[in-house]
């Protein structure tokens, strides 16, 4: 369905391109009289809403000189330099250039870009904050004469061209997924929302699931309800469904829940981790109070992928423990291990400590990230809209395989959760899969 | 991104404007209020950095033999100690094993493992001279006691309590706010100008007995303002601490939850996001370096404590903020103001040291009352002031100084309940020890009579002649006994305590206080509230710094901590530092930066 609708579009976005090249080339973006403070503020925002820097800026390495590692079962990418360095970096780039490339897939050399770059989803952005962004990255971004790693994917499969036909059928024209996206909706705050998230934010490159031809199976609100109703386990966390979902999805998320979670990493509801917490401590702490809440007030408006029975607090669990009946299996370990900062009626405290009791990332039908954060632990981050992080210490030299499924299980079953057991094969399974992560250690907080 | 790497680099230029020596509370007020006023601020700490990820990890954190007995957080003696000795004629010897007092190291200092009592002090405790001589005359003072007011007014330091109470997040229930009374809380206690920014943590079963009982004798009952976090608390500088869960590790632990206020917790998250503030650890001052009339600070000489090389930093204003003994031990070896002789009461560095009399007694309850001492927090519990408030009429009494009684049950762990088996003098081995331990353990609590200590002439701070540290300098002797003033005070309290056991259904009661002639006993755990030693005041000749706690001698030193206490009150030292921390960084914002010099003309 979707490779029909976009191919006969080819002939489109060539016209585009051509008639991009055309304007842009007069476009006085390098003439330092054009380049304003706020133009290039304006840049450096589109860069946080567009966490170019989450690819392209390696923990270890200058700002933007790429070198930010995706393992794939073909071999090892590495991203590239965007700092305006005219060797190794895109110095030379065009504003033609650079526009064809974030929204196209397109390198200036002409050969296509691994699909590890969300054009498909920059897409959309619109000609203004492509400009802004290229300014920035021309005029205020140190050059870096450094270049990444060189990708050990073997030939014949680091041949380029065949990319082109991924595109084709992949991603859409700037026109077709700029229109698409406005069209969603006429209010102008969950217009802003669409445009965000399906746009620059890219939320879709995770939370959307993908094809076996590893394209996301939708791309806007109006695809169906696909569109981030989860993505699967990467890096060995579960990415949840960003849809009304009741139990596994934002269904009792509220709009400040969402507003603060991706502001601070922390609210009441939930507390980020795993894949998210990069996305916070890079991107979304820094993006506008007006544009977060277009965000939250958008993905509201997601219908449920799937009908789940409501949640309902079920207290019968928190009774049972202040009793000091510990005769579930599961139950006192919880008490001994778990309890002095979730609770025994699991539900947490506040922005601190999450609560379990009705946690979607608990309930998701597939235990990863509930495993994987007891096994290895996790601190949010000192941000500046939230300086404190907190951490959650590693059990997993506590834990047999048995005693974590019976804990895993026990949370999944409390408070209403109703979330079906794990068995301690998969436990062990889990254990190993976790364990093959080649996740960067941060080192502690310091609170 | 690429600008915040740049910008790093200019923040560690090699002068700051300012340099403090000492990473705990009141460096870490000092260093997040200058920064606030737009100046580059470098803090020295001897001791490694410490994370709640670390050294809080639940559950290994709650190790008592870790923590309370090995004595993880606190100060390493093999490095530096001091000398201790009862009487000027006799011979000091090092304190070789902490056991009186325990002074922090690293990041936090004793801000990390303090438990969180979190008083204001009283009008009285400021004017203490002054009051005692309008009420009772001058021949009321014992003739060797150096009674002193501290020269600032509680109405003039009452915005930094405030202050100190929001930053630490502070749970306790008022009982004045602006005149009016708003609640339960201590009505002996100074007016207030806004609530605690928390409610009261809970009682614990054994405080809401003594809660119970000590009113219906008829004395004022209240709840030990604490810095544990009694809910969730996000302070104004944007930092958070968890909720207490009573799990009882606050003293000697760094608590897992964030719930007991430190300035790792509290203050650090917001400043070290602060590109003009540096910390660098492991770094031990040697010397304040002065200019060459001695009236200016030029910077210090530290030693990094892992490679023992020797290094200079220089600065226009240096805040020494570390632990009492070491402000004072700082100044005698930067040879800094004139140290105190008592033989003809000379000097002033090292002079009004003092102590805190504190004596713990225990009360038994019927076998079918359970007195849950597993449970506790650090800064709760229940207290009453009535023989602490500045109201109350010591003429008759005939002593100076009060102390509150409390029960601060702060969760009595397996080691210390095996330590205190069933009581003093009872069995130490055998079936009768363990019958009386668990007796002990289930139905009995602890009452503390938590008092003030005054200053006197021959009790002082010096330089030992003989013992020298590890970096060659000769450590601190500190000459220290308890007195009859303070012991008269302490028995008189302590023997209040009779009625309220008996209210409460005592079967058996010990009460335990300081006796006439009793030697300060340093191997005895009592409690690590020194102070005094550069003192605050009004005269160059009684005290080394000034109101504002500028010192005397060099107007671009201040000396912030329990060290400018002219003398001991009842109740623990910490939010006393904090407001005069506050108070001291609000004058230098506010005149000093403007004016740089003498801020009082001596």
């Amino acid at each position: 369905m979707k490779a029909t609708r976009h191919f006969p579009s080819y002939s489109a976005i060539i016209c585009v391109l051509s008639l991009l090249l055309g304007v842009s080339r007069h476009h006085p973006a390098s003439a330092e009289d054009a380049i304003s403070p706020a133009l290039i503020e304006a840049g450096h925002y589109q860069a946080i809403l567009g966490d170019c820097a989450a690819c392209h800026s390696a923990s270890n390495r200058p700002a933007y000189s790429g070198g930010v590692p995706f393992t794939l079962p073909i071999g090892t990418l590495y991203a590239s330099n965007i700092s305006p360095d005219p060797i190794h970096g895109i110095g030379t780039y065009s504003e033609a250039d650079f526009s064809r490339a974030v929204r196209q897939g397109v390198r200036k050399d002409g050969s296509p870009l691994y699909p590890a770059m969300p054009y498909p989803s920059y897409a959309r952005m619109s000609g203004a904050d492509i400009h802004a962004l290229y300014v920035y990255f021309h005029n205020h971004v140190a050059p870096q004469a450094i270049s990444p790693p060189a990708n050990t994917i073997k030939w014949p499969l680091s041949i380029r061209w065949p990319l082109h036909i991924w595109r084709w059928l992949f991603s859409p024209s700037i026109k077709a997924a700029q229109k698409r996206t406005q069209s969603e909706f006429k209010d102008p705050i969950l217009s802003r929302g669409a445009y965000l998230v399906e746009g620059a934010g890219h939320c879709g490159a995770c939370h959307t699931p993908r094809s076996i031809t590893l394209n996301e199976k939708a791309q806007t609100a109006a695809d169906g309800p696909l569109f981030l109703s989860g993505g699967g386990v990467l890096e060995g966390w579960v990415v949840p469904s960003l849809r009304q979902e009741n139990r596994t999805g934002l269904g009792r998320w509220s709009e400040e829940n969402i507003v603060e979670f991706l502001q601070t990493g922390r609210t009441p509801a939930g507390v980020g981790f795993g894949g998210m917490t990069p996305v916070i401590t890079h991107s979304s702490h820094a993006f506008s109070e007006s544009d977060l809440h277009a965000i939250a007030r958008y993905l509201l408006t997601l219908a449920p992928a799937q009908k789940e029975t409501l949640w309902v607090y079920d207290p019968s669990t928190a009774q049972k423990l202040r009793k000091g009946d510990l005769s579930q299996t599961g139950a006192r370990l919880y008490v001994d291990r778990c309890a002095a900062c979730h609770r025994t009626d699991g539900t947490g405290y506040g922005a601190v400590f999450p609560p379990l009791a009705g946690n979607p990332v608990v309930m998701t039908s597939d235990p990863t990230s509930l495993v994987h954060i007891i096994l290895k632990g996790g601190s949010s981050k000192s941000l500046p809209t939230a300086p404190s992080a907190f951490t959650m210490p590693a059990f997993e030299d506590t834990f047999n395989d048995r005693e974590l499924a019976d804990l895993v299980s026990f949370i999944r079953h409390s408070w209403g959760n109703k979330a079906d057991p794990v068995s301690d094969k998969t436990i062990h399974t889990l254990r190993h899969t976790i364990n093959m992560q080649e996740t960067p250690v941060d080192p502690p907080p310091k609170n | 991104m690429a600008e915040n790497s740049h910008t790093s680099s200019t923040a560690t230029s090699p002068k700051p404007d300012v340099l403090i020596i000492g990473a705990g509370w009141a460096g870490s007020i000092m260093a997040k209020e200058l920064t606030e006023a737009g100046l580059s601020v470098t803090m020295l700490e001897r001791g490694k950095d410490h994370s709640t990820a670390i050294e809080g990890t639940y559950p290994k954190s709650i190790d008592e033999l870790r923590g309370a007995v090995r004595k993880r957080l606190f100060q390493k003696l093999a490095h530096s100690s001091l000398t201790i000795r009862n009487k000027p004629d006799q011979v000091a010897l090092p304190y070789r094993q902490l056991a009186a007092f325990l002074p922090g190291e690293g990041v936090g200092g004793a801000g990390l493992h303090w438990s969180g009592c979190h008083f204001r002090a009283t009008e009285d405790d400021l004017r203490l001279r002054s009051n005692t001589i309008e009420r009772y005359g001058k021949t009321f003072i014992p003739e060797d006691m150096h009674l002193q007011d501290y020269g600032v007014t509680y109405q003039e330091l009452e915005p930094f309590f405030d202050k100190a109470e929001k930053i630490f997040g502070t749970s306790g229930q008022a009982y004045t706010v602006n005149g009016r009374i708003v609640g339960q809380g201590n009505v002996f206690a100074p007016d207030r100008s806004d609530h605690f920014p928390l409610p009261a943590m809970e009682d614990t079963y054994s405080a809401s007995l003594f809660r119970k009982a000590a009113a219906k004798v008829g004395y004022n009952p209240y709840s030990i303002p604490a810095a544990n976090a009694s809910q969730p608390y996000t302070n104004p500088y944007g930092c958070q601490m968890g909720p207490c869960n009573f799990c009882g590790y606050c003293s000697g632990y760094a608590c897992y939850l964030y719930s007991k206020a430190s300035p790792n917790v509290n203050i650090l998250p917001a400043l070290r996001q602060n590109p003009r503030f540096k910390l660098i650890t492991q770094a031990n001052v040697l010397e304040i370096l002065l200019d060459g009339d001695r009236k200016k600070a030029t910077g210090v000489r530290y030693v990094n404590t892992q490679t023992l090389t020797e290094h200079t930093l220089t600065a226009d204003l240096v805040i020494l903020t570390a632990f009492q003994l070491h402000n004072v031990h700082l100044l005698l070896t930067s040879g800094i103001g004139q140290p105190y002789n008592p033989a003809d009461q000379s000097g002033t560095v090292g002079r009004n040291f003092f102590y805190q009399t504190i004596t713990s007694s225990r009360v038994w309850l019927p076998k079918n009352t359970f007195s849950n001492q597993f449970v506790g927090a650090g800064g709760a519990g229940v207290a009453i002031d009535d023989f602490n408030q500045p109201g109350f009429d010591r003429g008759p009494a005939g002593f100076i100084g009060g102390s509150p009684l409390w029960v601060n049950q702060a969760g009595v762990k397996p080691i210390t309940a095996a330590i205190g088996a069933g009581g003093k003098g009872k069995a130490r081995w055998g079936h009768t020890y363990k019958t009386e331990m668990i007796e002990q353990y289930q139905h009995s609590l602890g009452i503390e009579a938590h008092g003030s200590n005054m200053s006197y002439r021959d009790v002082y701070l010096d330089l030992d002649p003989t013992w020298r540290n590890a970096y060659g300098q000769p450590m601190l002797r500190m000459t220290f006994t308890w007195k009859d003033n303070d012991i008269r005070m302490n028995q008189y309290v302590v023997n209040k305590l009779q009625d309220i056991a008996n209210e409460m259904g005592a079967t058996r009661t010990q009460l335990n206080s300081l006796q006439y002639g009793q030697a300060f006993d340093s191997r005895i755990y009592q409690t690590t509230h020194l102070g005094g030693g550069a003192v605050m005041g009004d005269s160059p000749t009684t005290s080394v710094v000034n109101r504002y706690l500028q010192s005397w001698d060099v107007s671009n030193l201040f000396v912030i901590g329990s060290s400018a206490f002219p003398q001991g009150m009842g109740y623990n030292p910490t939010g006393l530092v904090a407001a005069l921390a506050y108070w001291s960084a609000h004058h230098i914002r506010t005149s000093y930066l403007a004016n740089p010099g003498p801020m009082v003309q001596a």
